[in-house]
């Protein structure tokens, strides 16, 4: 009798190709929300249908700055607060190349803040995903210029007292020509929204709302990323073309979501070009 | 390879050493400099700015420092030879992103025009104390190559040679002028395109899927790629093995590859021991009647200038001077040092610092010379009779000094005398 072979089908991961499987495990933890942005960035990748070799990703440090490391297109680990400068180097050095910016709430709203609102007002084309989870959660969980009033950080032990940054507020203030804001649970609307700023020419900004389950959630006692994702579910609202002063963070109340700027400007090197020639 | 004929404007100029510098940089085939205004190199910025357009070279005055060198350092992985422009203060400033070039093993090239310090300082004036700054400023192990010209016409040829050791050993290159170089009005000789080497970028040419990112050459160099060539390469500031991998990642218990990565070790032993190894190769010096010099003048930058006046006055009252001219200040010349020592009485090292190559010498001599150290505050250069001082000190003093002597200057017994004659002044109303 013939034997059967029974051919088992090669275990791939559908991202195979988008992302470093010989760098995983991640050094994420479990709850966290960036997998998330990075799963909605890959998709988003997916749909784009870019040339993946004229993709870059730079990313600055903490949690998030380690999005580059396993993107598989040119990725780039640099140092605090200057993914955005970096980026700007990149595209300039080669204006071919499509940009992206992958970074955190510290690295680009508190240290890297000068070069967020620069490359913004410079309009460069670069896409800005910002994951913010309200905390500097590498170093052990800090207050972040991010933080709620009245969170509870390591460095904030008798609770926030800081008036928190409104990052798409500062995003449109400073001449981002798109904004918009997601948490980690609105995976499909998230996806849609990287690719719609992909798309856009000019400086771009998606803000990820993020569960840190390992410091904020925890010291703040809200439970485990599962928690604020329900936290999510029954406390965000999408309103698009909401006003970005209206978008303040408060703790614990509602989250307004949604995409909020979506305008045209010239960019840096169109208008360079035009004034150059012209 | 020669330098590209759009790059090189050719022609015999007078212009300053700030100018001549950017000049230097587009016939070297810099195409990016990310700047920040600062006082005394804002000559260089503009004057590359002015030329950028027509040679296809981008010019972007960024926020800050910080964010100049970050853009300096995209650029350059994007395959563009890049630099940026600063002095003092800027140059504190960028220190933690040249370490990340350093760590990354990116090519690109720092015009520092070095006022007096520390801080604001004198911004308008000459100082040339960021020579210990430029080695160690950031964080951590590595090595750098740094070049000290005297005169605007270098400040156009060591502008070229500091490109080309950059991109040849994948390192930042510091181009360390002073004020005086960076403001001194001179003749400059930009030569024809044919007559200048330039160092392509040394990109991989092997196979695609062969690509090891830090796996080096004989000289402990490996080749670079760029980004959007489709290697999907990863840079980090992380201590990485030769795949450019975080070495975190091989030490984690929970990585599955436990037997993959077991021996990929880290490569920051590469940072030092590629400069260090070829130092032979990178070192250059002007030497000047060391023959039969029984004293010898160490001195770089603008300060080697007044040396020669003092030499040359030595030498006509009989005494054997000679001169060691540092052209590379980093690396280090030891040994050549360490030679001389045996057969020399002494070294004067005047510096516009109060002192920071006199102790490489003392260290180099090994106690075999004495050295004397020639200080100046900043704000202007030497006398050379301060320095025709100190080798007639050395000459007569016949004793082992115990550690380096300082010289007083001429300035200073001024000064000194200064605030002597207002002190009587005062007692006497």
């Amino acid at each position: 009798m013939e034997s059967v072979q029974i051919q088992q089908k090669e275990k791939r991961h559908p991202m195979e190709n988008l992302l470093r499987m010989d760098r995983m495990p991640h050094i994420w933890c479990t709850g966290c929300g960036i997998g998330n942005a990075v799963s909605a960035f890959a998709d988003a990748l997916a749909i784009l249908d870019f040339d993946l070799d004229k993709v870059c990703v730079v990313s600055g440090i903490g949690c998030t700055g380690r999005v580059a490391g396993y993107i598989k297109v040119d990725s780039f680990h640099t140092t605090h607060g200057r993914a955005i400068p970096y980026a700007t180097g990149i595209k300039l050095g080669n204006p071919d190349l499509k940009v992206i910016v992958i970074s955190g709430d510290g690295d680009l709203v508190s240290i890297g803040g000068n070069h967020f609102v620069h490359a913004a007002r410079r309009n460069i084309d670069l896409t800005v995903i910002l994951v913010n989870n309200f905390i500097y959660a590498m170093t052990g969980g800090q207050v972040a210029p991010t933080t709620p009033i009245p969170a509870y950080t390591t460095t904030s032990p008798f609770g926030n007292f800081e008036t928190p940054s409104n990052v798409p507020q500062l995003a449109e203030a400073a001449g981002a020509v798109y904004v918009a804001r997601w948490t980690a649970l609105h995976m499909r609307r998230l996806t849609y929204s990287i690719v719609d700023a992909c798309k856009k020419p000019g400086f771009s900004v998606v803000e990820v709302i993020s569960p840190c389950a390992m410091y904020y959630s925890r010291i703040n006692k809200l439970g485990d990323g599962l928690d604020m994702m329900r936290f999510y579910y029954d406390h965000s609202m999408i309103k698009h073309g909401e006003p970005t002063d209206h978008l303040e963070i408060d703790y614990q109340k509602e989250i307004i979501v949604g995409k909020f700027v979506d305008r045209e400007r010239p960019t840096f090197s169109e208008s360079m070009k035009k004034w150059l020639e012209g | 390879m020669k330098a590209n004929p759009s790059d090189v404007f050719t022609g015999t100029y007078y212009i300053d050493g700030d100018v001549a510098a950017a000049y230097g940089a587009l016939a070297a085939g810099c195409k990016f400099l990310g700047g920040y205004p600062i006082t005394p190199s804002t000559e260089a910025a503009e004057a590359f700015a002015r030329k950028a357009p027509y040679v296809g070279a981008q010019f972007i005055q960024m926020e800050d420092e910080l964010g100049s060198i970050a853009s300096v350092l995209g650029a350059s992985w994007a395959g563009k030879k890049s630099m940026t422009i600063t002095s003092g203060p800027g140059y504190s400033l960028m220190m933690e992103n040249i370490g990340l070039g350093a760590a990354m093993e990116t090519p690109f090239v720092i015009i520092n025009i070095q006022r007096s310090g520390p801080s604001t300082g004198v911004p308008t004036s000459t100082g040339q104390a960021d020579i210990m700054q430029s080695r160690w400023g950031a964080n951590g192990d590595y090595e750098i190559i740094a070049l000290a010209p005297d005169s605007p016409q270098e400040s156009f040829d060591f502008t070229i040679k500091a490109f080309n050791l950059a991109e040849r050993y994948r390192v930042p290159v510091m181009f360390m002028a002073d004020e005086c170089v960076g403001h001194m009005t001179e003749k400059v000789v930009v030569p024809d395109a044919s007559e200048i080497e330039i160092e392509p970028r040394r990109f991989y040419k092997g196979k695609k899927e062969e690509y090891i990112p830090y796996k080096r050459d004989k000289d402990l160099v490996s080749p670079i790629v760029k980004a959007g060539d489709g290697y999907h390469l990863y840079v980090t500031g992380l201590t990485h093995d030769e795949r450019g991998y975080p070495i975190l990642d091989n030490l984690s218990p929970f990585n599955i590859d436990q037997a993959k990565v077991r021996n990929k070790k880290s490569t920051n032993q590469y940072l030092v021991d590629k400069i260090r190894k070829n130092k032979d190769k990178i070192i250059e010096l002007q030497e000047n009647q060391l023959d039969d010099a029984e004293v010898v003048i160490v001195s770089y930058g603008i300060t080697s200038r007044v040396s020669y006046r003092a030499l040359e006055q030595a030498r006509k009252e009989g005494i054997k001077a000679g001169m060691l001219r540092l052209i590379t200040v980093w690396p280090f010349p030891d040994d050549r040092i360490t030679e001389l020592a045996k057969k020399v009485k002494g070294f004067v090292v005047p510096e516009i610092n109060y002192g920071q190559i006199v102790f490489e010498v003392d260290r180099c001599s090994h106690g075999e010379a004495n050295t004397i150290l020639v200080p100046h505050g900043g704000a202007s250069v030497h006398k050379p009779d301060d320095i025709l001082g100190a080798i007639k000190k050395i000459m007569a003093d016949d004793k082992k000094y115990d550690n380096i002597v300082e010289y007083t200057t001429s300035l200073e017994k001024q000064v000194f005398k200064g605030c002597l004659a207002e002190k009587i002044r005062k007692r006497q109303r």
